[in-house]
């Protein structure tokens, strides 16, 4: 059905980033070309265009970058918190500087909206920075003893869903507890990190304090195995996070991971419909789905079922898919090919195995990498798509009884990252949070991140804390 | 074509008692306050350009309710704001009429007279506007006397007092008797005055009221106090009516009025009757505007639009 | 045309209260000499009246901005360090007349004080995680504890440190959300009131601080009874004056900071924000889930 009131196209200019043909790595302030040669493309996934060729880090890369950092750490380590903290404060007032440029850059290479790398993704890197440089002279207060010490040299490894923004959850406290880094972005989604590594030297900060090394797997595989990384911090997914774990067996290396998820969204029968609904969107369809803290099970109390699922298949008919640098758009590409084939397989398994699948009615583009917000009924815990994180725009849908049931199923998860709990009132929120074990709890939001609260999972979601206080503790000898 | 006399008896079990309408009332889903700001929030984000534009402030201007509710009004002025809303801009006659013209029942002879021979409307407010503090006999009779002057509209206040104390049926009833005096002689509109109720799970519970009492529009705010209408109260409302006909067949519009003040404002309402209630509120049957000073900021839009250049106060009228 | 035969323009010292600069209602005005006595400017000699309307616009704009994030307040501290990087030199200039000092020294003093906001920005989204959590009460209860802040705080600058001691006083009070009526160094008081041109300049809503030049003396009774001041912080005062505004300041119980020896220099702790820090404590009823005996 046909609006009178369409709207026009209102795309955000791709004049604001300049995206140079190539890019070399950034080791000690420069950037060069790998040791061996070698190189690769990055590509737009809505529409398949190559957006530039990035040099690729091999091992002998890794190692001149992490004697680089090995070197700039004496120094960094040494200059007062004071000092560090005002590095970090410049470069957060460059971000928000240069937001709109940041934004139209990763909503190129990533595929995302324009509308969510403006108002989600950059304005919480920004953020990060600021909060953290805070932090660089206070570490007496941060409850960690007095005079808490940096533990190195920091390995990062980050994934290719919000690629600027995980930088800085990385990077900025490990630079504020006086660590220097070695971070490997993604291999689909570099140019960020690229960028950032110029913000770096616009701020002046000292050579060999931030290195960024574009690759695939087997440049983090490596970096994580070197033998002078005091500490590793990994986000992705479940399966390489535990041959990481076994990487660092036995060494003493600090490591922290997080993981995938499997989310439960429980609504119930005194749920705020609408703001519920809301909720359940945001909760999977947020970043096409492809967030490890996704809402990807929608719990629902069995006697509200029909009406809720109604509500929410009206909704999900109004999502505009297409062109991600337009500002209307609210579902963007998915990041790659090899993705897209995943969701794909684990949708037609959830098919086999009998779940009833609803997709919203959607024109795909042409070219690019693009899967429609979907949503399977009747599910239960037995199939694979209630257990198997999809990581894109599919959800689950189970029911529920009672409030004891619904933690029971909640919790019945390898993952446990986060949940949702939809609810008007106090005493049932506090309750089920209570006994949800899952890392990151949301009662009647979703998807709600800031620099002060602590992010992580339980279980095979993986452990640490990134984010507020606690996320010092990973890049501090404590 | 079910109507809202029809959907006045569907809910005769609910109104029959003042305890079955509290309990229906508050059993209506809660609302979180975060979450509809949020989303009205995020509505606002969209970016409507070009033809899209020109359609939206086109037919923001088809929507106005072009309003004067002063002590001061004159013949003089009433008639001076009726031409405007029949050519809102003397550059152009293109532009559409507005919907209709508000005024208080003593100006609607005027307001009539004026408007003769063309397609706006006369709408009067009623029922001891703005404070809705008087007798009921008073504000049937503050009603009969508008219609008799020729009022196709009637802009009706609740009593908001009745409302905080509990009093649910008596709000009830007093808007069944302005239904009943209106007859099919006039569409009725009932103003909540969302700022004095003041929570939005208020406002959800009058929206579902005025309905089944049998509101042809449901309206924010009379305009008089601090806050009007906003996004959020809006949204909810249109919530309201689209539930309304999901369960009874009956569409009810909806009026927000007051503070809205400029071109980019009404467009973001338009979003949210576009993307919650749907295409069929597009129509100023079901959605109006109650404003005055946004009339010139559309018309300088849209000169904008046309001629490609920033417009100025010189090139609208005032009134 | 040189220096030496150009004639400068003298600047016209001013108080800053609720965003604007207007003189003393009084009419009156004082000299403020320098270190060896010669005239620099008068300054205004602030009244009674001045210290109300200072009030007044401190309450006004406390809701404000206590209301804001944590995270807009730590900016906007952050703005003002920005814009007191930019006027480095003529504070330079100001401290150094004020308090006698050498360039260089004059110039340790506003470097540190440029990063006392920086430090003080950097705190206002912390404190509540370093002084607030949650408490394990033995009961079905999740019990928080919260610092607010206390509201509007009357502040004596030092008399001594006039920019370094006068920013390390009024940063920790407006960081977590109070407001200020800030009383400048009687003898000098010039570096006090051009902070208000940066602090007007940075973001601050109007109202959050509010700088008087004058006599503790004379302003400072008035203040420390006045029924809608909520603390007073009595760092510029001498012994005997200290005395006799803790005395005043028990008419509606101000949370009250005393004077003490301190070295600006060093960095300082948490103790300047908890001072003016309120803490509140919820608790809320989890119950049970569902077995019999469910008490939600």
């Amino acid at each position: 059905m046909t609006s009178p009131f369409e709207y026009a196209p209102a795309p955000e200019s791709r004049a604001v980033v300049d995206i140079a043909p190539n890019y070399g790595l950034f080791i000690d302030g420069e950037f060069t070309d790998a040791a061996d040669g070698k190189v690769f493309k990055t590509v737009s996934p809505s529409t398949e265009e190559v957006l530039s060729e990035i040099a690729q880090a091999g091992e002998a890369d890794v190692d001149r970058a992490v004697k680089a950092a090995r070197r700039a750490f004496e120094k960094w380590s040494a200059l007062p918190g004071s000092e560090r903290a005002k590095y970090l404060f410049r470069i957060a007032r460059i971000i928000q500087e240069r937001s709109r440029e940041l934004a139209v850059l990763e909503t190129l290479d990533n595929g995302k909206p324009i509308k969510e790398t403006r108002d989600a993704d950059l304005p919480l890197v920004a953020a990060h920075f600021f909060y953290y440089a805070g932090w660089a002279d206070k570490l007496d207060h941060a409850g960690y003893g007095a005079d808490p010490r940096p533990l190195g040299v920091a390995g990062q490894v980050i994934p290719w869903n919000f690629p600027l923004l995980m930088l800085a959850w990385k990077i900025a406290p490990a630079l504020a507890t006086g660590n220097t880094v070695v971070l490997k972005p993604a291999e689909t989604t570099p140019l960020s990190a690229l960028f950032f590594a110029d913000i770096c030297r616009q701020a002046g900060l000292p050579k060999g304090v931030v290195n960024i090394l574009p690759g695939y797997g087997d440049t983090g595989a490596a970096l994580v195995a070197h033998p002078d990384v005091n500490k590793v911090a990994f986000t992705g997914s479940t399966a390489v996070g535990k041959q990481i774990a076994r990487t660092v067996a036995g060494t003493d290396k600090k490591v922290t991971l997080e993981l995938g998820g499997k989310g439960a969204n429980i609504v119930f029968d005194d749920a705020p419909i609408d703001q519920a609904v809301e909720g359940i969107v945001n909760g999977i369809f947020f970043n096409q789905g492809q967030v490890c803290c996704a809402g990807s099970r929608l719990l629902v109390q069995e006697s509200i079922q029909d009406e809720l699922l109604d509500s929410l298949k009206r909704r999900l008919s109004t999502l505009r898919l297409g062109d991600p640098l337009d500002k209307n758009t609210d579902i963007g590409a998915i990041n790659s090919e090899e993705q897209l084939s995943r969701i794909t397989s684990l949708v037609e398994r959830g098919e086999a195995e009998g779940a009833e699948r609803w997709t919203a009615a959607c024109d795909l583009p042409e070219a690019g990498y693009w899967f429609a917000p979907t949503l399977f009924t009747n599910v239960t815990q037995a199939h694979t798509i209630a257990r198997d994180e999809v990581f894109g725009p599919v959800l689950s849908v189970l029911t529920f009884r009672t409030p004891d049931e619904a933690v029971a199923k909640a919790n019945n998860s390898q993952y446990g990252l986060s949940a949702g709990i939809w609810t008007e009132k106090g005493s049932r929120i506090l309750a089920v949070a209570n006994k949800l074990r899952a890392g990151v709890v949301w009662a009647n939001t979703f998807n709600k991140f800031d620099p002060t609260s602590p992010f992580g999972g339980y279980k095979e979601s993986g452990f640490g804390r990134e984010g507020g206080r606690h996320g010092l503790e990973a890049y501090l000898d404590v | 074509m079910p109507t809202t006399a029809s959907a006045a008896a569907a809910f005769a079990d609910v109104t029959a008692s003042e305890s079955t309408l509290r309990r229906f009332l508050h059993g209506l889903p809660g609302v979180d306050a975060v979450g509809l700001e949020a989303r009205a929030a995020s509505l606002g984000t969209r970016s409507i350009k070009t033809t899209s534009k020109a359609y939206a402030i086109d037919l923001a201007i088809s929507m106005i309710d072009l309003t004067t509710l002063e002590g001061a009004d004159t013949p003089g002025k009433v008639r001076a704001l009726a031409a405007k809303a029949v050519h809102p801009d003397p550059t152009d006659r293109t532009t559409p009429t507005t919907a209709a013209v508000c005024v208080y029942p003593d100006m609607v002879a005027t307001a009539k007279a004026a408007l003769a021979g063309s397609d706006v409307k006369v709408a009067s407010v009623a029922t001891a506007f703005p404070a809705g503090r008087a007798a009921l006999p008073v504000k049937l009779a503050d009603t009969a006397d508008a219609i008799a002057a020729g009022a196709d509209e009637i802009d009706m206040v609740i009593d908001r007092g009745a409302f905080l104390a509990g009093r649910y049926l008596e709000v009830y009833d007093q808007i069944a008797a302005i239904r009943a005096e209106c007859g099919d002689r006039a569409r009725l509109k009932v103003i909540f005055e969302t700022g004095e109720l003041s929570t939005y799970d208020n406002i959800r519970r009058a929206s579902w009221l005025g309905m089944m009492a049998g509101a042809d529009f449901i309206k924010t705010s009379t305009g008089k106090v601090a806050v009007n209408a906003t996004p959020a109260n809006t949204l909810l409302m249109l919530e309201a009516v689209r539930d309304f006909r999901a369960q009874t067949g009956v569409q009810i519009g909806v009026k927000p009025a007051g503070g809205i003040r400029n071109t980019k404002e009404a467009i973001k309402f338009l979003v949210l009757v576009n993307e919650t209630a749907g295409a069929d509120w597009l129509d100023n049957h079901w959605f109006r505007f109650g404003a005055s000073s946004l009339l010139n900021d559309l018309l300088m839009q849209r000169q904008k639009m046309a001629t490609g250049h920033y417009s100025g106060p010189d090139y609208v009228t005032v009134d | 045309m040189s220096d030496t035969t150009r004639l400068s323009v003298f600047k016209t010292y001013k108080l800053y209260v609720g965003g604007k600069f207007p003189r003393s209602e009084s009419g009156r005005v004082y000299e403020v000499s320098d270190s060896k006595g010669n005239w620099l400017a008068n300054a205004p000699l602030s009244s009674r009246k001045d210290a109300r309307d200072a009030v007044v616009a401190a309450r006004k704009a406390q809701g404000g901005w206590a209301g804001a994030t944590a995270y807009l307040r730590g900016q906007i501290l952050y703005r003002v360090a920005e814009m007191l990087e930019g006027r480095r030199d003529q504070f330079v200039r100001e401290v150094a007349d004020a308090e006698g000092l050498s360039k260089s020294k004059a110039a340790a003093q506003v470097d540190a004080a440029i990063d006392r906001w920086v430090w003080y920005a950097g705190w206002t989204d912390k404190i509540a995680q370093v002084t607030g959590g949650a408490n394990p009460v033995a009961g079905p209860f999740f019990n928080l504890s919260t610092p607010e802040p206390t509201g509007v705080v009357t502040v004596l600058a030092p008399q001594e440190s006039s920019f370094l001691g006068l920013v390390s006083v009024i940063a920790p009070v407006i960081a977590t959300g109070n407001t200020a009526v800030v009383i400048a160094s009687e003898k000098a008081p010039l570096p006090a009131l051009s902070l208000g041109e940066v602090l007007a300049t940075s973001d601050l809503p109007g109202g959050v601080v509010n700088i008087l030049s004058g006599k503790a003396a004379e302003m400072g009774p008035h203040l420390a009874a006045h029924l809608d001041v909520n603390a007073i912080d009595l760092t510029g005062a001498d012994a005997d004056l200290a005395r006799e505004l803790e005395i005043a300041a028990a008419e509606n119980l101000k949370r009250v900071l005393r004077p003490r020896t301190e070295d600006f220099a060093e960095s300082p702790g948490t103790d300047r924000m908890t001072a003016f820090l309120e803490t509140k404590t919820v608790w809320h009823p989890t119950g049970s889930l569902g077995a019999s005996g469910s008490s939600y």
